[in-house]
């Protein structure tokens, strides 16, 4: 053999040599979704300079593909190390075996301390006492109302009871007249007729979450609550694409209150009349007896480490690098999304603002909706079964009893599952004898 | 000595079938039986988990699934989109092949390209131009018929007319594929019928009426089994274009298999779901040969 042909064997041996001297930092994959997966990359180039050893790579991922992309990833065992995780999607995740649990991490951790965050979010992250996530950004629903219509029906403030909050609706539905409204509700929606079943109490589901509790008194009564405020007029039976410009509409008073979500903060500065700026705030919401009911739900996204990830130590440090103050902080002025840590509350440019300290004043009273994998299917029969007793195409109790059906049905195969491992009595509430 | 050449000749015709049929066992049939097997299941996220909560449920699937008002509304909205678009797709793509190939027509190449170009294109590109074009504010459609005098429609976000603007899109995209095979079979029409018709007087629209159609008759059913086959399965016009909505009103057995299957992840319903779509396939297809058996014209 010549000099050549050895030198063409011993090139690539060379070239491997130098790629492995040249880049030995463990590579640490993260995947984010939307607007969050291009904002961090910012904040990751910084965690990379004080942590020479390690490399992050984020791929970004579209919220609308998101859940099918991680199935497939588990199913095909490519998932990355870690992952941005809407927190009503964790107990999905568990269920496959997917997640590592944290508890030892966060026990070990110096930075990284349950109390340091809302309860009510820390607890969305906890499945059966262990928790699986880390709050990374928190997310729930407060009042949005016209500061103006209110005082002109005779308000100068937000009621804090169920009571009160319906007279001002009738006060403020009698100025809109007859083609107005008080407030909007889109019938597209789960999360009102959920809020109000969380403020009455209501387990939603009961028995380890192995049947639906919707037609019992306290979902029922809440939900009664809800169909009131469509059958005396007082939010109009549309769904959201019915609304075509939602904040013209509110500028234009067809209706003055509308419970949403912190990325609307953004969307009504931005698409208000400059006429308006001054009009609007915020209030947490009302509740049944008084403002301590006034439960809200408890939303946002956690980040959670793989079982298969290979790089757990350094994964980990990235999970306490995101959620310390200082970067949440950063997080925040990039995105506007809220931040999970209680410390970053404490900040000027969030406590001077009081339309978002409203939110902070809800996060106190959040509740996770159930930890159950079939939580998003349940959600999507209430919203169908709702619209049904909204147009009247059924009772409330009709529509109730058929919510309940449902979901005894999505659950069936949780509860065999619990049965077997002897955690719900046998053949508990059995709907075949009541059928026949 | 005869059986002896015999056997060896079938020997050798298995040894070429093989390769082929292996593939056709593994890729095609494996996947079928394995469908209906999960059919016969509730796999689903738990059983991703640990394998051993899989339970044989039987029929537990099909009856669930055809006693459930999601399906039926499923299946109106399949039937709708078949029956409009289906009829629409083949008289356009005739009427299209009749254009492109006539005695007079000029730049015949052009037009048959031009008209096959949707086809071949990407369709999620097309559902972005679409929907601009469906725009209840700014599209180029109800700017014509404002025009025309008639109010805006809001083509994909009123229940009433989602689907029918799918249709027309679905329409626009695939009648390109099916006026080629007409194209084909005009070509081998023999000139000397035209002449003979023409000859004894008979009209352009006599000879459209009396020569093309019923020569086309063996085309014509070919275009009109793959177009119903193809139609009943749709599933990428909607779910780029509307993703079910608004209120359901675009749902296809086909999407509605995809939600059950990848989105909520209970495979054994989604199965069950596949096969009552190939069951209905099969039915239409059966209808269809018949009719045209009992009318020999």
């Amino acid at each position: 053999m010549n000099r050549r042909a050895w030198l063409m064997l011993l090139l690539p041996l060379l070239v491997a040599g130098c790629g492995k001297g040249r880049d030995e930092r463990s590579l640490v994959r993260f995947w984010a979704m939307g607007r969050e997966g291009e904002v961090v990359q910012e904040l990751v180039r910084d965690f990379e300079e004080l942590h020479p050893t390690i490399r992050v790579e984020v791929q970004q991922i579209p919220w609308t593909a998101a859940h099918e992309k991680l199935l497939t990833a588990h199913v095909g065992d490519s998932s990355p190390d870690l992952c941005q995780l809407g927190n009503t999607w964790i107990a999905e995740f568990v269920a496959l075996h997917a997640l590592e649990p944290l508890g030892d991490w966060v026990d070990r951790s110096t930075t990284i301390t349950p109390r340091g965050f809302f309860p009510g979010i820390w607890d969305t992250n906890v499945i059966d006492g262990t928790p699986y996530g880390v709050p990374w950004y928190v997310d729930t629903r407060v009042l949005f109302y016209r500061k103006d219509v209110l005082a002109q029906a005779g308000y100068d403030a937000m009621p804090e009871t169920w009571a009160e909050w319906r007279q001002a609706m009738t006060a403020v539905k009698r100025l809109a007249g007859k083609d107005g409204y008080a407030i909007l509700l889109p019938t597209n929606e789960f999360s009102q007729p959920v809020i109000f079943g969380l403020q009455m109490n209501s387990p939603l589901v009961a028995e380890n979450g192995t049947v639906g509790a919707f037609s019992k008194k306290p979902f029922r009564d809440a939900f009664a609550f809800y169909i009131g405020l469509f059958e005396d007029g007082l939010a109009p039976p549309v769904s959201n694409s019915e609304v075509s410009n939602l904040y013209q509409e509110f500028a234009r008073g067809y209706f003055s209150m509308y419970v949403t979500g912190p990325w609307n903060l953004g969307e009504f500065e931005r698409r208000l009349p400059p006429a308006l700026a001054d009009e609007w705030a915020t209030a947490p919401l009302p509740g049944p007896g008084g403002i301590e009911t006034g439960v809200s739900l408890a939303g946002g996204s956690s980040i959670v480490l793989f079982r298969s990830s290979e790089r757990k130590e350094a994964a980990w440090k990235l999970i306490e690098y995101l959620s310390a103050p200082a970067q949440q902080l950063r997080f925040f002025a990039l995105t506007g999304d809220l931040p999970a840590r209680t410390e970053s509350w404490q900040h000027e440019s969030i406590a001077s603002d009081p339309r978002i300290t409203a939110f902070g004043e809800q996060l106190k009273r959040v509740v996770a909706t159930p930890k159950i994998p079939e939580w998003e299917q349940i959600a999507t029969r209430i919203m169908i079964r709702a619209e049904e007793a909204i147009r009247g195409s059924a009772t409330i109790d009709e529509a109730l009893e058929a919510l309940d059906r449902d979901v005894d049905v999505i659950l069936d195969k949780r509860r065999w599952l619990l049965e077997k491992r002897g955690l719900v009595p046998e053949s508990p509430t059995d709907g075949d004898g009541d059928a026949s | 000595m005869r059986s002896h050449l015999e056997k060896r000749q079938r020997r050798a015709a298995w040894l070429f079938l093989a390769p082929a049929l292996t593939l056709i066992g593994v890729f095609f049939f494996l996947p079928i039986v394995i469908g209906f097997a999960l059919s016969l299941t509730d796999f689903d996220i738990y059983a991703i988990g640990s394998i051993d909560t899989v339970r044989f449920v039987g029929a537990d699937n099909y009856q669930s699934t055809l006693g459930s008002g999601e399906f039926w509304n499923a299946f109106r909205n399949t039937a709708y989109f078949v029956f409009l678009g289906g009829p629409l797709s083949v008289i356009v793509s005739l009427a299209g092949a009749i254009l492109v190939s006539g005695r007079l027509a000029r730049f015949k190449e052009i037009f048959r390209t031009l008209y096959f170009a949707p086809v071949i294109t990407t369709l999620v590109a097309v559902a972005v131009v679409w929907r601009s074009l469906y725009h209840p504010r700014y599209g180029l459609m109800n700017y014509a018929l404002a025009k025309l005098g008639i109010p805006a429609i809001d083509w994909l976000g009123d229940p009433v007319w989602a689907m029918p603007a799918i249709v027309l899109m679905a329409v626009w995209k695939t009648f390109g594929y099916n006026m080629l095979i007409f194209v084909a079979g005009l070509i081998s029409i023999p000139e000397e019928l035209y002449e003979a018709a023409e000859v004894d007087g008979a009209s352009a629209w006599q000879r459209v009426l009396h020569v093309t159609l019923p020569s086309l008759a063996p085309t014509f059913l070919f275009v009109s089994l793959i177009t119903l086959i193809g139609y009943f399965q749709v599933f990428a016009e909607p779910y780029v274009m509307t993703q079910g909505g608004p209120v359901r009103s675009t749902v296809t057995l086909m999407l509605l298999m995809y939600e059950e299957g990848f989105r909520w992840w209970r495979m054994g319903n989604a199965s069950a779901i596949a096969f009552l779509l190939f069951v209905i396939t099969l039915v239409g297809t059966m209808i269809q040969l018949k009719l045209r058996k009992a009318d020999p014209a």
